[in-house]
């Protein structure tokens, strides 16, 4: 029976007749690995060219006339210890790039005409005060206006449209007073110039422009940084099934597996998708399923789900229909039923937006009236009421929000935190409940070793770096501790036993006690939850008991949750025995076990009935429809993706510790928003006066606009603040080499 | 006054000039991977070895990567 891997979903055609194809690459540490991997790739035998993006991590690799083999690019990749997987631009990303593109486009456009425009208004402002013709003022406007307005007709666009679409939906965003504001500053100017007047604010618009393009770039691209992130997360779990075609397997992504389709599940490998088993007997791991740590002895007839980790055996699939998949169906139901009665969170830019248009325009109108009322000519009354509407022009403000925004995802970001919702900082920040489930979220989603410090270091190593080649769960585990990450060559796999292979002239083996010469005794497992695997180098033996093993900063991070004055439960799935000892050590007083989908909604729910904002972290896919009820969710990388798609926020990595980073950056993060409008607001205090007043020259309300943006901007820094980081020892300690 | 004749048009096209360079960089994709190009910049593998050895001047120490 022959294998072959089916990528052809993932490839590209190439205009020069060829085929291309992009894989995230995991494993990129440094410089050096540039070369490395695209000195290897491009050896390979039709590979035309290769080049790996370092910021995000993916590779693209082309081939001569359709010749595409990527699994020649996987093996090099393994070869040099790197782990890659095809991957698939999603539309939604692709879209993105392209609005970036836009962005920094309308933002260089912006630019050119800011500077261009300054050096015109500056000689105009220092002529108006020595010896400057009228005529050559005259000349000087004209030429910023020709400059001016082409521009902001191009870079105000993403400004336009999107004021557009609220007024279309008779809304008011912040967009509306930005669009109204520069529309009239620049058709005042014409109108000033075309009269011969002595002040023009072509520059007060279009640096109004460059400075809005700035933040709203900055914020785009680090969105857009964020999602490549998540997206290669994504294509290395790398979830691929293997189907049976006749006689032959073949591999193909996950998601074109269609009903009636017969699937081959080894062990060590997730169950891709809903079915019944036709062949084989095996223990299934249901923990990112149902939460249960348990094992589940499965047979032929038995029904298994998505996202089972298949232990032992083989097994023979046949896809289920999406009907009659009792389990997810009710999730689906509660799901649905959650996101329908969810309440639409209204974030603070929009409250503020919704505040301050009417009153910003209000006020341009009665000083317009109040002007007439004094006697002053309309001409002079609308200049003045032009004038009060170009300053209070909400630079300042439309920067207060996301300047912070920007900072504080970016700190998150570099902690290991990407956030899905962008309103998810400001929902965090108010969070004073925190729900955890147990299995995958307070424990690491694998189990691992428990008896590392009972094993020589050197044999510990040689047993991880064996580990390696296997899929075999309890083999992963052990291979976790490798330091050294490339395979031994040569290893031989024999199915249901273990691995051997000769290193320094002498066999090793890593499998089962008996496979490997370990008497029964020493090999006798402690308990139920405990696993055994063995390790035999020669003469040398070892024994390595695997289980469910709590994250490594679980127990510091939750206890600095609760001195934050946050309520901490747990609502697990799995059995009182199994939550007991974990709540025990965590020190959380408040604990439910065996819980179904809808008892975990209806304890949020009970918590919101009282008047609680309850942040949920979970991980399996009977924690979906809580995550969808809670009112702010964070999830795991290792998540099931339909629950991923429900989480506010994701972490990576093993530790906890990025849900501590997430509250306390979201509280600062919300107090430096409430800071900046402040300032903001006190900035409108102080200019509207002088606006009112008439006093108001290009001059002033140049540097009262710079001014006020730099000043919120600089305030937004300090989200970059330094977070007190829990221990990481452990982390310190298993960190895999860099080359 | 007439230095402004010229003196406008060259300010606005040494402008123009730098706004062409930068879109034509944007799109010839050299912000695709800024942090790439950072590391790319000190591999010297895409130097021949006859061709860095012409560096390499007898009785100076040429320091080992």
């Amino acid at each position: 029976m022959t294998e072959t891997l089916d990528f052809s979903s993932y490839t590209r055609p190439r205009s020069d007749g060829g085929a291309e194809l992009e894989l995230a690459v995991d494993g990129v540490t440094c410089g050096a690995c540039i070369s490395r991997i695209e000195t290897a790739v491009k050896r390979l035998p039709g590979v035309t060219d290769a080049r790996l993006n370092f910021t995000n991590r993916r590779l693209n690799v082309a081939w001569a006339n359709g010749k595409a083999r990527p699994d020649d690019v996987l093996a090099a990749l393994q070869q040099l210890g790197y782990r890659g997987h095809p991957f698939r631009a999603f539309k939604a990303e692709e879209s993105e790039a392209a609005q970036a593109r836009w962005l920094l486009r309308c933002l260089s456009v912006a630019g050119f005409a800011a500077m261009n425009v300054m050096l015109l208004s500056v000689s105009v402002w220092s002529g108006n005060v020595t010896d400057i013709t009228p005529e050559t003022r005259d000349l000087f406007h004209w030429a910023s206006a020709l400059i001016a307005l082409p521009a902001a007709a191009y870079a105000g666009q993403p400004f336009f449209q999107s004021a557009l679409r609220a007024i279309r939906a008779r809304q008011l965003n912040m967009d509306v007073p930005i669009s109204l504001g520069v529309l009239l500053a620049l058709g005042m100017s014409v109108v000033e110039t075309a009269n011969h007047a002595s002040h023009a604010y072509f520059d007060s618009a279009i640096m109004l422009l460059f400075f809005l393009l700035c933040g709203r770039y900055l914020d785009h691209a680090l969105r857009r940084k964020t999602r490549a992130v998540a997206g290669n997360l994504a294509a290395l779990k790398g979830d691929v099934a293997h189907r049976f075609e006749g006689n032959e397997i073949t591999s193909i992504p996950a998601d074109l597996v269609t009903a009636g389709d017969r699937l081959l599940v080894r062990p060590g490998e997730r169950v891709p998708a809903d079915g019944v088993i036709v062949n084989g007997t095996s223990e299934i791991d249901e923990s990112l399923v149902t939460g249960e740590t348990a094992r589940r002895k499965v047979a032929a007839g038995a029904t298994v789900y998505a996202g089972s980790m298949n232990f032992s055996g083989a097994l023979t699939l046949k896809v289920l229909a999406a009907e009659g998949r009792t389990l997810i169906d009710e999730v689906d139901r509660l799901l649905e039923k959650a996101i329908a009665a969810k309440s639409r969170y209204t974030r603070l830019a929009d409250r503020v937006a919704r505040l301050y248009a009417p009153v910003v325009h209000v006020t341009a109108a009665l000083t317009a009236i109040g002007w007439l009322i004094a006697g002053a000519s309309l001409h002079d009354a609308v200049v003045t009421a032009i004038a009060v509407l170009i300053i209070t022009c909400p630079c300042a403000i439309a920067l207060a929000i996301p300047a912070v925004q920007v900072v504080a995802s970016g700190t998150l970001f570099r902690g290991g935190t990407i956030l899905n919702a962008a309103d998810a900082l400001e929902r965090v920040a108010d969070v004073d409940v925190v729900v955890f489930d147990k299995t995958g979220t307070l424990t690491l989603p694998e189990p691992r070793e428990a008896n590392v410090m009972e094993i020589e270091p050197d044999l510990l190593e040689t047993a991880a770096r064996l580990g390696l080649s296997s899929r075999h769960p309890l083999a992963a585990a052990v291979a976790h501790q490798a330091r050294i990450r490339t395979p031994f060559d040569n290893v031989t796999e024999e199915p249901g036993r273990g691995m051997r292979t000769v290193i320094d002239g002498r066999e090793a083996r890593l499998g089962s006690a008996a496979f490997c010469g370990v008497g029964e005794a020493q090999a006798a497992p402690v308990d139920e939850a405990t696993s055994v695997i063995a390790f035999s180098h020669g003469e040398r033996k070892a024994v390595f008991r695997i289980r469910q093993a709590l994250r490594p900063d679980a127990v510091e991070v939750v206890q600095a949750l609760a001195a934050k004055g946050l309520d901490i439960r747990i609502l697990s799935g799995d059995r009182a025995s199994a939550v007991a000892p974990v709540a025990e050590a965590l020190g959380v007083a408040s604990w439910q076990a065996g819980l179904k989908p809808a008892e975990k909604i209806a304890a949020i729910e009970a918590l919101k009935a009282a008047g609680k904002k309850v942040l949920m972290v979970g991980d399996g896919i009977n924690d979906a429809p809580a995550l969808a009820a809670a009112d702010v969710s964070i999830s795991p990388i290792s998540a099931a993706d339909v629950t991923q798609a429900q989480a506010d926020a994701m972490f990576i990595g093993e530790r906890l510790q990025p849900v501590l980073d997430t509250i306390v950056v979201a509280r600062r993060a919300r107090s430096l928003m409430k800071q900046n409008l402040a300032l903001a607001a006190i900035y409108n205090a102080i200019a509207v006066p002088i606006a009112i007043a008439g006093l108001v020259t290009p001059l002033i309300a140049a540097a009262a606009m710079s001014g006020s943006s730099i000043l919120v901007t600089v305030n937004a820094l300090r989200a970059r603040r330094r977070l007190e980081t829990v221990e990481p020892m452990s982390e310190i300690m298993f960190r895999p080499l860099c080359c | 006054m007439n230095v402004l004749v010229y003196l406008l048009p060259m300010a606005l096209g040494l402008g123009l000039i730098g706004l062409f360079a930068f879109l034509w960089s944007l799109r010839s994709g050299q912000y695709e991977d800024l942090d790439g190009a950072a590391l790319r910049i000190l591999s010297d593998e895409d130097i021949a070895p006859d061709q860095s050895s012409r560096w390499d001047r007898p009785g100076r120490d040429r320091q080992k990567k």
